[in-house]
């Protein structure tokens, strides 16, 4: 079993930030997953334990007051040394509708004059490709997807806007990713999701989990707003995919 | 049942915040001065999550329908019942038709009012507080009517305290944050010799100071961040995230603040002046 060089530092008094090679890859990110099971499992008092995944780190939040830096860092040590590969739980491919009527995909035109690409190119690269959730933060059901191809690289808008609408799915660098509620956002937006990504209504408010991966595929306006009712009453059946480890 | 008359600038109900869904991009929330607000608890002999009203810069006009016990601790805002004044840091009984107000804000920016038994707003992801879009509301409006239990009796143990005067503190303790080492001496030196003033963009999501300090060109991937996390920007500017903050950042975090200066920072506003300390690791 390989194993990366990890950085154990306190981060304040109630938190540890444990840290892996600075790069990102799907290796570390689930060796990361691997090491948080682990943790999960072997911790005795685990439950009192937040634990925050994002691409090369792990930021580990006790809910109680001050930790003993010292202790915790030696079993933390030993956690990792004794985890067990593949111990993830299942992961999935999400499959997600997306509306790119230029409705929605409200930069497209532009996107499409600035990579000197049409939009149908547009769309069949952003749906052809399957994406990374690196890590979830910013807004409650915000994926930080990694795996943009590079030909859909376009810097975000020099002025962000004010107010992007709930599902805008925007290009941005080299990111890609879904507002999961009205925000304010400097991304290039290209289309719209119909699907709630964070229903604090569900037991699970958020189905997508670190490690997941994610694949857009296009429909028109009449099942985009098909697909809105389905999940505004709860009967949307979302498409997913085991994935192997 | 508690009717609010007039909601004041910013008020909203809080606990000691949810636990457990960080992961999925969920803020801890909470009260900001969770100090101030554990004391207007105790005193009531409340339970420490029990949820209660965090009235920012200017006080509601809160009618009880219910007989109850309230406190108030944090800053002062002049509390008035049924237009006569009442102290903070005590246990004041309320019938049903009195009038609890609030009149000049004397010193600190946000007063805790606990009731006897919290208030029993909906709980969603394990606390009651108000998170939008987690809660449906993301402060208390007119009209709105608040549930609270009912207490004709109660003899508390401690009828009053005496707080500290924190809203005296200024200096506001750091440890090194997790980008710490990207400091140069240049801005080591203006973070721990300036005295900053908090800008006009403070609120529950985080204090942004107005004095900048040399920017700089460090990329890092996201990561986790917290309340009392400093952010630096490119910019130069520093960001203090604080209980409804974002959960994970791409700006360097170069200070982490103590849980007690978080509480301190809470009470400070728009013009108010604070320096950061650094304490040993």
């Amino acid at each position: 079993m390989s194993s990366y060089p990890i950085s154990i530092r306190p981060f304040g008094e109630q938190a540890i930030l444990i840290e892996w090679p600075n790069e990102v890859s799907e290796a570390i990110l689930y060796d990361i997953l691997d090491f948080a099971e682990s943790f999960k499992l072997d911790f005795k008092d685990a439950l009192n334990w937040e634990l925050v995944p994002s691409y090369n780190s792990l930021t580990l939040i006790n809910r109680n007051k001050s930790i003993e830096f010292s202790k915790i860092r030696f079993q933390i040590e030993e956690c990792y040394k004794n985890r067990k590969v593949g111990g993830t739980p299942q992961r999935y491919l999400w499959k997600l509708p997306v509306c790119y009527d230029l409705e929605f995909g409200i930069d497209l035109e532009e996107v499409s004059r600035n990579l000197g690409k049409r939009i149908e190119e547009i769309i069949k690269a952003h749906t052809e490709h399957i994406y990374t959730v690196y890590g979830i933060g910013f807004l409650p059901g915000f994926m930080y997807l990694g795996g943009l191809p590079g030909e859909l690289e376009t810097p975000r808008k020099s002025v962000p806007r004010l107010s992007v609408p709930k599902g805008s799915v925007g290009l941005a660098g080299k990111q890609t990713g879904i507002y999961p509620q009205e925000s304010p956002g400097g991304w290039n937006i290209i289309g719209n999701c119909p699907i709630a990504l964070f229903n604090v209504n569900l037991a699970k408010p958020c189905f997508v989990s670190v490690g997941d991966q994610i694949q857009f595929y296009a429909v028109t306006r009449a099942e985009y707003d098909l697909h809105k009712i389905e999940t505004e009453v709860g009967i949307y059946n979302l498409d997913k995919i085991k994935l192997d480890d | 049942m508690i009717k609010v008359i007039q909601p004041g600038f910013f008020t909203t109900i809080q606990d000691t915040g949810r636990f457990g869904y960080r992961d999925k991009g969920v803020p801890v929330c909470g009260c900001m001065d969770n100090y101030s607000a554990s004391m207007a608890n105790s005193l009531l002999e409340n339970d420490e999550t029990d949820a209660v009203m965090e009235i920012t810069m200017t006080g509601p006009k809160l009618e009880f329908q219910t007989s109850s016990f309230f406190s108030v601790t944090g800053a002062d805002m002049s509390p008035e019942l049924n237009g006569s004044p009442v102290n903070s840091y005590e246990v004041h009984k309320v019938n049903e038709g009195d009038i609890l107000s609030f009149g000049k804000l004397m010193n600190g920016f946000r007063s805790y009012l606990a009731v006897k038994g919290g208030f029993q707003t909906e709980i969603k992801l394990g606390s009651r507080s108000f998170y939008k879009p987690v809660t449906d509301k993301n402060r208390i409006k007119e009209r709105m009517e608040i549930s609270i239990e009912e207490f004709k009796e109660f003899s508390p143990k401690i009828s009053h305290i005496i707080p500290e005067a924190r809203h005296k503190e200024h200096e506001l303790l750091v440890y090194q944050g997790p980008e710490y080492n990207i400091l140069k001496a240049d801005q080591l030196k203006l973070l721990f010799n300036t005295k900053f003033t908090i800008a006009k963009e403070n609120n529950r999501m985080a204090y942004q100071l107005e004095e900048l300090i040399a920017g700089h060109a460090h990329k890092m991937l996201t990561s986790a961040t917290l309340p009392g996390t400093v952010q630096l920007t490119p910019a130069g500017k520093l960001i203090i995230l604080m209980r409804d903050g974002q959960t994970t950042g791409g700006y360097p975090r170069v200070l982490q603040l103590a849980t007690k200066s978080i509480a301190i920072l809470s009470q400070k506003k728009f013009g108010d002046k604070i320096s950061l300390h650094p304490l040993g690791r």
